[in-house]
């Protein structure tokens, strides 16, 4: 049984005098206990919503509905009480965000923005919260973490507030781990230290993580297994090496063509997929791609392609789909 | 951190010497002078210029500002032209009455204004968050010596549970130390006097609340509602912290700062006396005082008792920047 079973999961935004938003539209995916899974897709394709409806962090307010299943373990994370989903959140499953400034509390020393989820779910205090907090400081490679504990979020360096979010989401050891784009705010160099921390305590723990990106490097360099997202839905789904390896979904392989290559050929131009993802055919009306798509036939409009499952557990859903390999970027 | 405030305080002094000039001209340039407001109407020229050479006010006003000035320095304030006693002893008498009123107004207003801007704020759109919106708008448009009336013929005439005016029953004899007279009462264990004293403040003290109340509920309001759209509100949430950690560590201290400076602001507003209230309940604060002082051209009370008032609203202020700075690090003084 996976840890994580996820199930047409969708999440609509109804506002009075606006039409509804699909933000997610049935998407389904499992995450294995220690396994890294990518959920891959331009802005607005339903990343972030996704992650938030798993953490039960959605607005509950009018509007906002929620459909499908999230099993972790025998609690269904959809349908779960607030006051059980308290308990699980910060303790069995954590998140990671992406702006590591504005996630931290700026008026708070980071030692008690670490403790305090000790305090809650562990049930350290005083002493014993703080050798905690200053070992989990050090094994997120913060140098010096008894001074830096007292320090305040806006002394701290970009990779460092993330270094820090990171040790309060693996403070209590989740087994579950969802984080939503957490290299996009730094620079480079920074980006490929918090991949290389992330993937060590992944490593080390056995935590299972779900990686949110944008980024196909990222998942290149980390994932398991990767779900392409497209306007809400799971598009292509597939192991890494068969998904880098024979891209079947014209998205997916629009996305591959668009990552910069230092060994692309000189003066050959970076592909882009035209249109943006505003351009979306509504899914009931066929393949949401299709506006955008170089291989649109005409059985892509008029109702929505099913997901096909091929050979070794990789999907996708397209009436079209490639064939050609491509190279698996380094 | 002390460096800031002994530089803030010395900032004091030619704050005082701009408003001391700027209160003498203008106090001057007024129509009419004490001798009007002695004599009336019927006064001869003899007996007016008399008395202008008496209080000298006959001569230059170079020479008048620089005896000011001279009695300042060694902190004589004079004495009153109207009640002929020193106006350090007035302002003693009253302005504790005007602290106590002022403190009795602002405990109710932060007291139920910053919760209820907090529960309008996370509950949104309900009937609480228009009710208190509404609410408020009502608490800024009714007059307060309407409400000081209405309330106190409802609570005092009408169902006579509070005493309708004054300080303190007289008949109690209570002994006085320091004027104020609930800390008096504390101080001698005179404990009935001091409930007795408290008792006087709550009607005029709601009626003063109103509209800083009023105020407090928006601002919190509107401040819980940034607050609450921030990143690091889903991170406290997304750790599994109960509601009282979230919303005391991670909403309420970093909603303050905007709060904290009106509270400051209404603060030192209500500390430079309040005529209408007073007057209602016939409370001896400076409010009433300072009315007479002005249509009687009492110069040396009216100077005085602007100066000082003046001191404590910088005080007052400081004591908020000071606490910006414990509200949030980014904000620490040098």
């Amino acid at each position: 049984m996976p840890l994580l079973d996820v199930k047409d999961l969708s999440v609509t935004f109804a506002r009075r005098g606006q039409r509804t938003v699909r933000a997610v539209d049935g998407v389904s995916f499992s995450v294995e206990a220690g396994e890294v899974v990518g959920l891959v897709g331009e802005s607005g394709c339903g990343k972030s919503v996704t992650s938030l409806a798993l953490m039960g962090l959605l607005p509950k307010q009018r509007g906002v509905t929620i459909g499908g299943s999230a099993m972790f373990g025998d609690t269904d994370l959809l349908k779960t009480d607030e006051r059980t989903m308290r308990d699980i959140r910060g303790r069995d499953v954590a998140m990671i965000f992406q702006d590591p400034l504005s996630s931290l509390n700026p008026v708070i020393p980071i030692g008690i923005q670490v403790t305090e989820v000790l305090t809650r779910h562990r049930g350290l205090t005083g002493a014993k919260a703080t050798a905690e907090a200053t070992d989990l400081l050090n094994r997120v490679g913060i140098p010096d973490p008894t001074r830096r504990l007292k320090e305040y979020p806006h002394q701290l360096s970009g990779g460092m507030r993330q270094r820090a979010l990171i040790a309060m989401a693996v403070a209590c050891a989740p087994k579950l781990l969802i984080a939503d784009e957490p290299t996009t705010a730094l620079d480079v160099t920074i980006q490929a230290q918090i991949l290389e921390l992330l993937r060590g305590l992944v490593r080390d723990s056995g935590t299972a993580l779900v990686m949110i990106t944008h980024d196909l490097g990222v998942v290149a360099g980390m994932c398991d297994t990767v779900n392409v997202l497209y306007a809400g839905r799971v598009v292509e789904s597939a192991r890494r090496k068969p998904l880098f390896a024979d891209p079947r979904h014209p998205y997916t392989t629009g996305l591959l063509g668009s990552v910069p290559r230092l060994d692309a050929g000189k003066g050959e131009r970076l592909h882009a997929i035209r249109g943006s993802v505003r351009d979306v055919l509504p899914w009931p009306d066929g393949c949401a791609f299709a506006p955008r798509c170089d291989r649109r036939v005409d059985a892509c409009v008029g109702e929505p392609p099913a997901l096909v499952e091929g050979v070794h557990r990789h999907a996708y859903r397209c009436v079209n789909p490639e064939s050609r390999t491509v190279e698996v970027p380094s | 951190m002390i460096r800031f405030i002994v530089r803030r305080l010395l900032q004091l002094i030619p704050t005082l010497f701009g408003l001391s000039i700027l209160l003498f001209i203008w106090l001057r340039r007024l129509p009419g002078g004490p001798e009007t407001a002695i004599l009336g109407e019927r006064g001869t020229p003899e007996l007016r210029a008399q008395i202008r050479k008496n209080l000298g006010l006959d001569e230059p006003l170079l020479i008048q500002y620089g005896r000011f000035m001279k009695r300042m320095l060694k902190l004589d304030l004079g004495t009153s032209i109207s009640t002929k006693r020193e106006v350090m002893t007035e302002f003693l008498e009253r302005f504790p009455g005007t602290v106590e009123l002022t403190i009795t107004a602002m405990i109710i207003a932060i007291g139920v204004g910053i919760p209820l801007g907090y529960l309008a704020a996370r509950r949104r759109g309900s009937f609480l968050d228009s009710a208190s919106v509404g609410g408020s708008l009502i608490g800024i448009c009714v007059p307060v010596f309407f409400l000081a009336y209405v309330l106190k013929a409802i609570f005092s005439e009408n169902l006579q549970l509070f005493p309708s005016s004054g300080r303190q029953d007289p008949t109690l004899g209570a002994t006085r130390i320091t004027n104020f007279f609930v800390l008096d009462g504390l101080m001698t264990r005179e404990w009935d006097a001091a409930l007795d004293a408290l008792w006087h403040l709550i009607l005029p003290g709601i009626a003063l609340a109103s509209i800083p109340l009023a105020i407090i509920v928006r601002i919190t309001r509107a401040s819980v509602l940034e607050v609450l759209s921030e990143d690091y509100v889903r991170t406290a949430q997304s750790k599994g912290l109960n509601e009282r950690t979230i919303r005391g560590r991670h909403i309420l201290r970093n909603a303050m700062l905007p709060i904290v400076t009106v509270i400051g602001l209404l603060t030192g507003g209500l500390l430079s006396g309040a005529v209408l209230t007073e007057t209602v309940f016939a409370f001896s604060g400076i409010g009433a005082f300072l009315y007479e002082a002005i249509s009687n051209r009492d110069y040396p009370v009216l100077m005085g008792f602007i100066m000082i008032i003046a001191v404590f609203y910088v005080l007052v202020n400081l004591l908020v920047d000071v606490s910006y700075s414990l509200i949030d690090p980014r904000v620490r003084v040098r």
